[in-house]
């Protein structure tokens, strides 16, 4: 660590020293440490909160460097870029460019700084190629594009240095394995460039250090600064006075307590964790705002226009509150806001503190928070968050590797920008981080992919992508090949959206639109349902190619057909603090006593779930019989277990009827009495639950899974299969349409160990269907399953039981549904002749 | 309104469903595809082979095995009814160039289904001339019987009709999931297939061009695992 008092002289330059002072500020320690890393030539991971000077300290060194740079002569060749900003958020680059601009102005820099987003027009995109600023702040997705241009190496062939802000939220996901790919290449380009990563606090800093340098084998790593973490936050759970619920996510029992909150407050951050749920909590709001406070709403569906709009109030300090999902959690700054309250389960440990580190951005000052459980197994999930926070105890990351379909773009890229050597780009894909430990021939196989589809069977020679010249060198067939490949770029596969028009009185066009929902959401609605959207309770009419639209309804009560609960699965590591939780009644002094009470009775009438046992209870209910299991692993895992567990069953002859999963429980229930079938050794539990599931129970429900075409759709798009804009997703009448699903169909049978069918299987391991987590479980609980035969229904078992019916049957029944849907029709035609005989009715 | 029509499961064995058309007895196979047992003929619509290698053509590599995975169904269809005659209602190739970038393998299998057989190729707009090498005839249209059999279905409507062309599919919500599978149309006067060719895709029956051809009612009779499911085209609902 650098000598702070002695540093400064020699660290920091005069007119840097000058500026700090002019504000009455003090460098801070880890500004100046980076300072000293950057002239020691090392690339550095600063892990900093939130207001701790970060992206000043990420900048510090380029501007000193820059500040010293001899005054180029008329006749030099101008300097080429000197910085590369890269952010996973446009609207974060383009303010993180506003707040350097100041600094460098006021010191009197000659500094050139630009944005290059997908905003920018195109006659200064075409400038910044031909004459680059000093500092470029930017996006991955236009390194992409960068780097696959064949003048990508006279313009970063000068890089000094590369910032990389926010990199937690990028590594881990497969953008972040588009940035990886394309720092590889920044790397090739310009060997001497260092790189910095801002990152909050992540439970395994040492995977980010990873990132900053070539991966040779041996786990090479970045230098490592750590800022002050500033005052603990003071973090509480609402103590509801109100009833807490059994189930639901609404919080409404709250709703009171959280608009007290609000006024007390200067402004407030309430996030919440699906759009339906801020949807819901931003209306129930203004029922009740007598004040008529400045509340606004902000997610991710609603119309750009209109988010930028709550985004500027936001920073002009003209809000009370904004209801917000995830779309809040990074961005930039607001100085403001004096709260953060989190309504529902925080799922995770590390994204509660990610959003509490959005109030109060002074750092001597704690950040305030508030969690709001919106049932009883929330108070158990916000108390275990509470106390991790408080512990400063990080999720783990998920383990992964790159993703294959992301690097099937990048090779692409790479041979639009100039022929490559296999070898050679071999040996720098695995110089980055999530690609060290790819195998060979994984790589040639996504070559392969790339020439002419992969196919075992060799159809498609005259059509290939990418051609071996004759000195082994791949480059590009044609150049409508590299056309398609930047129309490709970026690994964002967005489900399809449709626009929400309001219908006019007058026609049923023409009308205001008020935003965009995922296509799934609306092949769940019937003409005539009603929903909540916007802020309204809104009936779906009727849709018009990709416009869905919609009258205002005088309905109180929407009908929100598919509501998906949090949208996060609960995290590894807060479930097992929950499992802890729960198997330590001493512990439950710091509960509610409601919820103390509840906990207490099922001690009684069944037992708790042990640390690291399997608690199931069987028992009969309403006519029918339920299974209830309590993995604690998440909705995602739970709801491929109840997948197949229901096959299992069904394969018993126990004639499951359908199952429901939340994120700590799963309930199957059936016609068969399986107490009985216990007792008598019918079925063993042991067996039900073996991990032997995972082959080909999981192979042939795989087949048929909605999650996992929809998993394989989007490897397909990331990797260039099909394009975005496949048909099929762009329905003009008259156009018969063909899907995606058809070639996962044909593609699953007649070649299934093809790489992008292994790369959705890899995806769907971690992804929607989380198989990993699961497959962990079982190997966890083998041999340790605690049954119980009860005569009625357990306290625990309550709220899951009370999700029976909302939604999902017995996997592979849609045929059992067919046949219903007739003899419902049949029955109703029947009845119909009835009523017409009756005329009094 | 719909004349008279039945459609009863025929035989709980294997689940295929019947009905009449202009006095013809007829069966939905439930992989989508008619059997005349009078005629002993076997209807199918639409397989659009060597759509793969058309898209590939463009750029667009998708699997190779499109052609193999129809015609593997259209063999298992031919060892169940074992027709007299095959009829292919149009459509048969995805393009001009299909049959000429068929592999060996899918050369073979066509000529074996051939074998012993009557086989008729109907035109349609993307096979409108003969396929050179193919075995069997080839046809603008066919009247056999009280059936008139035509790739894209008259303007004006005619009893007995029996065509392809629109890859009918019929969209249904139980329970809150969506359901979306191929189907047959008809409302007792003519009939429309659904496409049997593995990456024909379709388009719903709520579409005006394909609910346009009926003058009022019509039924869906939607394929499954193993049997036909007739619904009423207004429970089914428009895409999306």
């Amino acid at each position: 660590m650098p000598d702070i008092d002695a540093a400064p002289d020699d660290l920091l330059p005069e007119p840097f020293r000058r500026w700090f002072a002019g504000r009455g500020w003090a460098p801070r320690a880890h500004q100046l440490e980076l300072l000293a890393q950057a002239r020691a030539g090392r690339s550095t991971l600063l892990i900093a909160p939130t207001g701790a000077g970060k992206t000043l300290a990420g900048f510090l060194p380029s501007l000193v460097e820059l500040a010293g740079r001899p005054v180029p002569r008329n006749s030099a060749r101008p300097p080429g870029l000197h910085t590369l900003y890269i952010s996973p958020l446009k609207a974060l680059a383009v303010d993180v460019a506003r707040n350097l601009e100041r600094p460098a102005q006021e010191m009197g820099l000659a500094v050139r700084i630009e944005t290059r987003t997908g905003d920018t027009p195109a006659s200064r995109r075409q400038r910044q190629r031909r004459d680059p600023p000093d500092i470029l702040l930017t996006t991955p997705e236009q390194i992409a594009l960068l780097l696959a241009s064949d003048d990508a190496e006279p313009l970063f062939a000068d890089l000094k240095r590369i910032v990389l802000d926010e990199l937690h939220a990028l590594a881990g996901s497969k953008r972040g394995d588009l940035l990886s790919l394309g720092l590889a290449r920044l790397r090739a380009i310009a060997p001497m460039a260092q790189t910095v990563g801002l990152s909050a606090t992540v439970a395994d800093p040492d995977t980010l250090r990873r990132w900053l340098v070539p991966q040779r084998g041996n786990g090479e790593m970045g230098e490592l600064v750590i800022a002050d973490p500033g005052a603990a936050p003071d973090l509480s759970m609402l103590d509801s006075a109100a009833h807490v619920p059994w189930a639901g996510h609404t919080a409404r029992h709250s709703l009171k307590e959280i608009y007290g909150l609000i006024e007390r407050h200067t402004t407030t951050l309430v996030f919440v964790n699906t759009r339906m749920q801020a949807e819901l909590l931003f209306q129930e709001l203004w029922h009740i705002n007598d004040a008529n406070f400045p509340i606004a709403l902000h997610h991710g569906s609603l119309d750009v226009s209109q988010r930028r709009r709550v985004e500027a109030a936001m920073g002009e300090g003209r809000l009370k509150a904004v209801v917000c999902t995830s779309s809040l959690d990074l961005g930039i700054d607001w100085g403001a806001v004096d709260l953060v309250v989190n309504v529902g389960a925080p799922k995770g440990s590390s994204r509660l503190m990610q959003r509490i580190g959005r109030a109060n951005h002074r750092l001597d000052e704690p950040s305030r928070a508030v969690l709001v459980p919106a049932n009883r197994f929330e108070v158990l999930e916000c108390r275990a968050a509470l106390e991790a926070v408080r512990a400063g105890a990080q999720d783990s990351a998920v383990v992964r590797s790159g993703a294959l379909d992301v690097l099937a773009q990048h090779v692409l890229g790479m041979a639009c920008a100039t022929p490559f050597d296999a070898d050679e780009l071999f040996a720098e894909v695995t110089s980055a981080e999530p690609y060290a430990d790819l195998l060979r021939a994984d790589f040639d196989d996504v070559v392969g992919f790339n020439a002419n589809g992969g196919y075992a069977l060799r159809a498609y020679e005259r059509f290939a992508r990418i051609r071996r010249m004759k000195d082994g060198r791949w480059r590009v067939a044609n150049p409508q090949v590299a056309q398609q490949y930047r129309l490709n770029v970026g690994t964002i596969v967005e489900s399809t959206m449709l626009k929400v028009r309001l219908a006019s009185a007058k026609s049923r066009f023409g009308g205001r639109v008020l935003g965009e929902v995922e296509e799934y959401f609306v092949e769940t609605m019937s003409p005539g349902d009603t929903f909540v959207f916007a802020g309204e309770v809104l009936e779906y009419l009727t849709i018009v190619e990709n416009e869905v639209r919609v009258a205002r309804t005088s309905a109180k009560e929407p009908r929100v057909p598919s509501y998906a609960g949090g949208k996060f699965p609960l995290s590894t590591f807060l479930a097992a603090r929950v499992r802890a939780l729960l198997s330590e009644p001493a512990r439950w002094a710091s509960l509610p006593g409601q919820v103390r009470d509840w906990l207490e009775l099922q001690k009684l009438r069944s037992r708790l779930p042990g640390r690291e046992d399997l608690l199931v209870e069987t028992f009969p209910r309403g006519g029918r019989y339920h299974l209830v299991a309590y993995p604690f692993e998440g909705r995602l895992a739970h709801q491929t277990l109840g997948m197949l567990l229901t096959r299992r069953l069904d394969r018993a002859g126990l004639h499951p009827l359908g199952f429901m999963a939340n994120d700590y429980a799963l309930v199957i229930y059936g016609v068969s009495d399986m107490s009985l079938a216990i007792a008598q050794g019918r079925l063993s539990l042991d067996a039900l639950f073996d991990a032997d599931m995972l082959g080909d129970d999981l192979e042939e429900w795989l087949a048929e899974s909605a999650l996992m075409k929809r998993t394989f759709r989007q490897c397909a798009v990331i990797a260039g299969l099909i394009e975005r804009r496949f048909p099929g997703k762009e329905k003009n009448s008259r156009q018969v349409t063909m899907s995606t699903d058809l070639v996962y169909d044909v593609l699953r049978r007649h070649e299934p160990g093809h790489v992008l069918l292994r790369a959705a299987r890899a995806d769907a391991a971690t992804g929607l269907l989380d198989i990993r987590r699961l497959s962990d479980m079982l190997t966890r609980i083998r041999g340790r399953i605690d049954h119980l035969a009860l005569s009625r229904v357990s306290p625990l078992a309550v709220p899951v039981m009370l999700e029976i019916g909302r939604e999902m049957v017995a996997g592979g029944a849609s045929d059992a549904l067919l046949a219903e849907a007739e003899d419902e029709l049949i029955r109703e035609a029947m009845r119909a002749g009835d009523d017409d005989s009756e005329p009094g009715r | 309104m719909p004349a008279t029509m039945t459609a009863s499961p025929a035989d709980e064995r294997t689940g295929e469903s019947e009905i009449e058309l202009a006095g013809a007895r007829l069966v939905l196979d439930p992989a989508g595809a008619l059997w005349w047992p009078a005629e002993r003929a076997l209807i199918v619509a639409d397989l659009h082979l060597e759509k793969g290698s058309a898209f590939a053509a463009r750029g667009v590599p998708l699997p190779p095995y499109d052609s193999r995975a129809t015609l593997a169904l259209l063999e298992r269809l031919v060892a169940r009814w074992a027709p007299r005659t095959l009829i292919a209602l149009g459509d048969s190739f995805h393009d001009r160039g299909g049959a000429g970038r068929l592999g060996d393998e899918e050369r073979a299998s066509l000529a074996a289904l051939a074998r012993g057989r009557e086989m008729v190729w109907i035109a349609g707009n993307h096979d409108p001339e003969p396929m050179p090498g193919l075995a069997g005839l080839h046809a603008g249209e066919l009247k056999l019987g009280p059936l008139t059999l035509r790739h894209e279905p008259a303007a004006l409507a005619e009893d007995g009709e029996v065509a392809g062309h629109f890859h009918p599919v019929a969209r249904l919500v139980l329970r809150g999931r969506s359901l979306r599978r191929r189907c047959f149309a008809t409302d007792g006067a003519r009939l429309v297939l659904p496409a049997l060719g593995a990456y024909a895709g379709g388009l719903n029956i709520r579409d005006a061009a394909l609910a346009g051809l009926f003058g009022g009612a019509f039924d869906a009779h939607l394929v499954g695992a193993a049997r036909t499911y007739r619904i009423a085209h207004h429970a089914c609902l428009p895409d999306r």
